[in-house]
């Protein structure tokens, strides 16, 4: 026997069904999570040039769950008035938004760098930048295999 | 409820890098889940992380829907004066929460 309760939340779970349905069948989805991570690393350097080196990315290679993975960047610098880290981001190519964390410091930081947890949607690619004070921008990634997304209601390819 | 953990050495010799290690208790929804009846849960995340030192801003995180639920941010700042140190989280939703932690620098 279906009580009136019951039938009330079948009928608008059949009805919010299709909007469901049809964010997981973006077919662009893809190309959508590459243009947003190109723009948003635009926003980042602005045009500059990226080398690789300098910052190091730690990431388990490995990751069971998604929700809560330890994240740590370092970057090499002296740390000094006239040379020091400004700024570091995270990017990741497949995650709903690219952006993770962006951190601002100066010379008072000491030693350049972060530890967090974070949300990896997928098997992807995760990119570190870090901004000195003399203008030039350095870069590592991380190859990452996620078994258990986190939000799994997005659609994932 | 909004609650926070620092935790900062009480003391420290002057020059010496200092580890810092916050935790702040917070779901940090993301606003793409969806509850079983297909609708969105909005949004509510904690936006902006920062660290002032007697008053000097030494370190701010801007955070994003991708970092975990009761985020931890560990980083390293430089004992220069005896003070205080106050840690600042604000988010969506009014959310705002400040720790004070003091040291003493020799």
């Amino acid at each position: 026997m279906t009580t009136r309760r019951e039938f009330l939340v079948l009928a608008a779970a059949s009805l919010a069904a299709p909007t469901a349905a049809k964010a997981q069948l973006d077919p662009n989805l893809a190309a959508k999570r590459k243009a947003a991570y190109e723009e948003a690393l635009g926003k980042v350097v602005g045009g500059a040039r990226v080398r690789a080196g300098r910052v190091k990315l730690q990431l388990p290679p490995l990751i069971d769950n998604g929700n809560s993975v330890p994240l740590s960047v370092a970057v090499e610098s002296p740390m000094t008035a006239a040379d020091h880290v400004k700024a570091i981001h995270v990017l990741t190519q497949r995650n709903p938004l690219p952006d993770v964390v962006s951190v601002h410091l100066g010379s008072r930081a000491g030693r350049a760098g972060i530890s967090t947890r974070v949300r990896l949607a997928d098997t992807q690619t995760v990119v570190a930048i870090a901004e000195l004070s003399d203008g030039t921008f350095w870069s590592d990634s991380a190859e990452v295999v996620v078994t258990l997304s986190a939000c799994l209601e997005e659609g994932l390819i | 409820m909004a609650r926070a953990v620092v935790t900062v050495p009480a003391q420290a010799k002057r020059g010496e890098i200092i580890e810092i290690k916050t935790l702040a208790a917070h779901a940090m929804e993301t606003g793409f889940r969806r509850t079983q009846l297909g609708e969105l849960i909005p949004r509510d995340i904690i936006r902006r992380f920062t660290c002032t030192y007697n008053g000097v801003e030494v370190y701010r995180v801007d955070l994003h829907p991708a970092v975990a639920a009761n985020p931890l941010i560990a980083f390293t700042t430089t004992a220069t004066e005896t003070g205080t140190l106050s840690f600042q989280w604000v988010g969506d939703n009014g959310y705002s929460v400040t720790e004070i932690a003091a040291i003493r620098v020799e």
